[in-house]
């Protein structure tokens, strides 16, 4: 979930109004936001880099609010304000409209090298806008919150902000080798050459978490304008050439990405979040974009859709009884310009550029309940009547874990991932002779594998409890993973149950005892008969010699059990002697 | 029959004498030694009334043995004084007596002897007075007599320095007659026996009366895991309320389960390697079920159902992709691809717990896997008020009762509600669970009937457990470095039960 972090009396200002904390809290949770955190610039420096260095920072108080994941129309303070002034109808959602330049109109062509690396682009012009020191920082701001989300690291789009002043367009969006590629990016006083560039930014720790969507590329993205000039170098830097400041009047917006959709969303966000600050105000300059087939096109697209969604669907999936009226009014207030039309149950619903989020009549539904408050809607039973059943593998694993505490053992939980070396080396075991799944990316050597085996979870759990008083007596039922083309994903869980028993002496005589006795629960009896059980001197890498043997139920095997060698109980740092017990409870099903 | 022979005296004593007697006078009268007669103080006091004793401590001066001694032999400045003749005695002579260091200084400072330098075969000691006095032994033999008193506090204090007299703390007890005094106390039997049952002996003895202050001893017994027990009592709940449990024995499972049949675009930040799993070996799944999984690729890439889509190019080879799966839902998508398929529809209520596997950094709250709880109800005309009716009778079977619902946003639920619940202990709303109704681009490409709604809510099943065993970081709970004890010591699980109260504090 994004936090946007505003400054809490500018907020205030913008609302027209003042709140307490817990009145503000309140409004927030009414709409589906959380305010997360109340702090200041001071408190937070302070908190990551102590309090000397924050003496000199603002300690304005701060709002740190979470907003939901699909909202980017309010990934900002005038977002915010707009959908709270909407909802508590204070104002009225403003209508967003596209026009034509006066003269010429700003053209970005796409040149056909970038559909390799990266083929979208869209773009639009900001005219006449009025920035302030907090405007801007908001601007700059949002593109950050934008790029971290929607934009995935920059990965799906990538934003450009422009002062187009200083450029003269028609601008062209082409890829070149990055030896072919030269200028002075944002911050530096020097022209580097893009090799150059993606050098320096490794040691960048703002942008080196960018580097790797193009760096291995032959041909890097670029935009220029006609002179020459370098717009940007998407997705990692802008040109210092064309940097906006607070005195800048008129912004040429690019966004390129992988994501068409997504280029287009964030360009509508950036425009309609910040076109009130044009002398026209909501209205945003249009830009042509050429793509290499020849066609162009015009953006933004600040596209408005109409939904019809009847009233009484709303009312049924959200279990109200409100009029037609009233739920337009309700809608209206989420930023979704609604009125009652037809048959007088029928709801027309526009859904303005800012809500990309709209894709279905259900996320209308969900926007006339939080108009409505979740927590004014009437809590009633459903009628569905059902028999309940239980996973016959879940109510066999409960029945036994009681016996097994019954028996005097004492139940672990271990970890369903673990090592390489718990599963193979430390028992004995060649790696490969497992039949583990792998896992490609663990941050640790913790999370290599899916155990094969829960023996080693118990010795480790043995290994933290030394201390304990002897003898120690363990078990665990619970399931491990094996490869198997058998199945769709090519892997299948077991349910497994485990026994240790650790003292002094090895004890084989009461684990063995214990497998006596799961049997006896089971309803197994001895015998090598079909239906019994018998165990047959076996041998194993974790046993000692001659100590183990292999245990065959119905006609299967189904495990083993014996003394564990010396070597594995010291590899897992033991220093007793250790008898384990470990069977697949599935044929017992 | 008395208890020995010390406690008959004792009680002999004690009826002839005026009020009481002192343990420790009684010892010296009886020349036995003083842990005897405690020693039998303490089994009259087991019985009952018979005696009162009231422990009083004592300080008293004793000499220390080098004090016996002096008491005995004199000071070492008398022996020095002693051991001089008339004609006195070389100085390394004298030196080399045993009292020859300690007792020359002392003599030297008392004034009764002196060195002479001068003579020819080195300094010779004589005497300086005819007699003395030996304060020091006299002294000390008025201590051996009991007069310790008689002493000023500064002939103590020095006798002290000289580390031959100690004072010495005696623990004694001030024994009185009791309100059942008798001599004729009989002994008492620890314990019945089958001797005494079957000859009825037991009528006529008395026995020694237990100590119920102290603590019992624990039976020999196996232990349930506490987290298990947790688990245990949800099931339970969701089989009171009527939902079958659902297979969920497949930690492996594709990218297309566990993400795309739920909606779930393939660039959203879940899917990223930061946050999941992903398998190396086997790396792909083998089969999907390849009509559905049409459906959903036109659902995602181009919408349908109603939907607008998310209009990307969705990619097969994303969803093969295998994974440790990050929620219960792919189960639950599994079961409702199924329940589709049965026709006509039937409705159902499902419910699950179990493992789920996040590529996480760890603390002391997020581990690498943790255990997912998951409730479903599918039926048609099912409302968002259905959804909060039946959190509400959930979370009431845990103790929960203060409920309320927050908006939020889930991938493929919508409405989408988080559950919060008012924390007497915090005295805050806390989030105790999320919920949500499926989405129609998840239920309809499945083949369940449009009118059909499926509502579902989930929870950590560790979070719950944490703040009922009282327990802060989740590693004390989970894994092999929990600590055994716990396991040994954690209560009965009780959802519905009121938490004990703090301990109060005892008068000390």
């Amino acid at each position: 979930m994004p936090t946007v972090s505003v400054k809490r009396d500018l907020l205030f200002q913008a609302l027209g109004r003042t709140y307490t904390d817990e009145e503000f809290d309140e409004l927030c949770f009414e709409f589906g936001l959380e305010l997360d955190e109340i702090t200041s610039e001071k408190e937070i420096i302070s908190k990551e880099q102590g309090s000397i260095k924050a003496a000199g920072a603002s300690d304005v108080v701060l709002y740190k609010i979470d907003v939901p994941a699909n909202r980017y129309d309010l990934l900002c303070l005038e977002g915010l304000v707009r959908g709270l002034q909407v909802f508590k109808e204070r104002i009225k959602a403003p209508v967003y409209k596209r026009v034509m330049p006066d003269g010429k109109i700003q053209k970005l062509i796409i040149t056909e090298e970038t559909a390799k690396i990266r083929p979208f682009a869209v773009a639009a012009v900001l005219r006449n806008i009025k920035f302030t020191k907090g405007r801007y920082d908001s601007f700059i701001e949002l593109q950050e919150k934008l790029h971290q989300n929607i934009c995935r690291k920059r990965a799906l789009v990538a934003i450009g902000t422009h002062d187009l002043d200083t450029l003269s367009g028609p601008f062209t969006y082409t890829a070149k080798r990055p030896s072919d590629i030269k200028f002075k990016p944002l911050n530096k006083t020097k022209e580097y050459t893009a090799c150059e560039l993606m050098n320096i930014y490794k040691t960048d720790n703002h942008l080196k978490q960018y580097l790797h969507i193009i760096e291995n590329k032959p041909l890097y993205p670029v935009i220029y304008d006609s002179n020459g000039v370098v717009l940007s170098m998407p997705p990692i830097i802008n040109g210092d050439h064309s940097r906006i400041t607070v005195n800048t009047r008129n912004v040429f917006i690019e966004c390129t990405g992988t994501d068409f959709t997504k280029a287009k969303i964030v360009l509508d966000i950036i425009v309609t979040m910040f076109s009130e600050y044009c002398e026209k105000q909501f209205t945003v300059e249009a830009a042509e974009v050429v793509f290499p087939n020849g066609k162009s096109y015009t953006f933004p697209e600040l596209a408005y859709r109409k939904e019809i969604v009847r009233a009484d669907l709303i009312n049924k999936k959200v279990g109200i009884r409100e009029t037609p009226e009233n739920l337009a009014k309700l809608l209206t207030r989420m930023y979704l310009k609604s009125e009652v039309i037809g048959d007088g149950n029928q709801i027309e619903i526009e859904i303005p550029p800012t809500r990309a989020d709209i894709i279905h009549a259900c996320d209308i539904v969900e926007d006339a309940a939080i108009a409505y408050g979740y927590n004014n809607i009437q809590m009633t039973l459903p009628k569905t009547y059902t028999i309940a059943n239980q996973f016959p593998l879940n109510k066999l694993t409960e029945l036994l874990r009681h016996d097994m505490a019954a028996a005097g053992f004492t139940e672990v939980l271990t970890f369903a991932l673990c090592s390489q070396e718990d599963i193979a080396d430390k028992l004995g075991v060649d790696i490969s002779a497992t039949k583990a799944v792998h896992i490609s990316n663990p941050k640790t050597a913790e999370f290599q594998v899916a155990r094969t085996t829960l023996l080693p979870g118990l010795l480790k759990t043995i290994a933290a409890n030394r201390k304990m008083p002897l003898p120690l007596k363990l078990f665990e039922i619970s399931d491990i993973v094996i490869k198997d083309s058998n199945t769709d994903v090519g892997a299948k869980n077991y349910r497994h149950l485990c026994a240790v028993y650790y003292n002094k002496n090895p004890g084989f005589e009461i684990i063995h005892g214990l497998l006596d006795r799961i049997m006896q629960l089971l309803d197994v009896p001895p015998g090598e008969d079909k239906a019994g059980y018998v165990i047959r001197a076996s041998e194993g890498p974790a046993f000692f010699p001659g100590r183990c043997a292999e245990i065959f139920a119905r006609g299967q095997s189904i495990g083993k059990l014996g003394v564990l060698h010396p070597d594995v109980i010291t590899k897992f740092e033991l220093t007793m002697p250790c008898s384990s017990l470990e069977i697949n409870i599935e044929p017992f099903l | 029959m008395a208890d020995g022979p010390v406690a008959e005296l004792l009680l002999r004593r004690l009826e002839a004498s005026d009020g009481g007697l002192d343990s420790a006078d009684l010892a010296a009268e009886l020349g036995v030694e003083h842990q005897a007669v405690v020693g039998a103080v303490k089994s009259l006091q087991a019985l009952g009334k018979v005696i009162e004793a009231e422990l009083r401590s004592t300080k008293r001066w004793e000499l220390t043995s080098e004090g016996e001694e002096i008491a005995q032999e004199g000071s070492h400045e008398a022996r020095v004084f002693r051991s001089i003749p008339p004609e006195g005695l070389a100085q390394s002579e004298l030196m080399r007596l045993p009292s020859g260091k300690v007792g020359f200084s002392k003599a030297m400072s008392n004034k009764w002897i002196r060195v002479d330098k001068s003579t020819a075969d080195g300094p010779r000691v004589f005497r300086v007075v005819d007699s003395m006095e030996d304060d020091v032994q006299r002294r000390l033999q008025m201590v051996q007599r009991g007069q310790a008193e008689k002493l000023g506090e500064k002939e103590r204090s020095e006798l002290r320095k000289r580390k031959l007299l100690a004072e010495v703390t005696l623990k004694t007890y001030w024994v009185s007659k009791g309100s059942a005094f008798s001599t004729s106390i009989s002994k008492q039997e620890t314990e019945l026996s089958p001797e005494m049952i079957s000859s009825g002996s037991w009528r006529d003895r008395p026995f020694k009366p237990y100590n119920f202050l102290a603590q019992g001893v624990l039976p020999d017994s196996g232990h349930l895991h506490p987290l298990l027990k947790v688990r245990s009592q949800f099931r339970q709940i969701f089989l009171e309320m009527g939902f079958t449990e659902m297979p969920t024995d497949n930690f492996i499972e594709s990218s297309f389960w566990n993400f795309d049949a739920l909606f779930q675009p393939q660039q959203h930040p879940a899917r990223d390697q930061h946050d999941t799993f992903f398998l190396r070996d086997p790396a792909e799944a083998l089969q999907l079920p390849m009509d559905y999984v049409q459906r959903v690729k036109r659902t995602h890439s181009q919408g349908g159902y109603g939907s607008q889509g998310y209009k990307y190019t969705w990619k097969l080879d994303e969803a093969r992709k295998n994974l440790l799966r990050t929620h219960t839902t792919s189960a639950s998508a599994r079961v409702l691809y199924r329940l589709a398929q049965k026709k006509p529809f039937t409705p159902a209520k499902y419910f699950s717990i179990d493992r789920v596997f996040r590529n996480e950094t760890l603390d002391a709250t997020h581990l690498a896997e943790f255990h997912q709880i998951e409730g479903v109800v599918a039926d048609h005309g099912l409302t968002l008020g259905h959804l909060m009716g039946i959190l509400r009778e959930f979370f009431s079977k845990l103790g929960i009762t203060q409920l309320r619902f927050k908006p939020a946003y889930n991938p493929y639920t919508e409405p989408s509600m988080e559950v919060f619940s008012y924390h007497p202990g915090l005295k805050k709303w806390v989030e105790v669970g999320n919920s949500g109704v499926f989405r129609p681009e998840m239920l309809l490409p499945m083949g369940l009937p449009e009118n059909v709604s499926v509502i579902a809510w989930g929870l950590s099943l560790e979070r719950p457990t944490m703040i009922k065993y009282g327990i802060n970081n989740i590693r004390e709970l989970v894994g092999h470095k929990v600590n055994l004890q716990m396991v040994y010591d954690s209560p009965l699980c009780r959802l519905d039960a009121k938490p004990r109260p703090p301990p109060t504090q005892e008068a000390a």
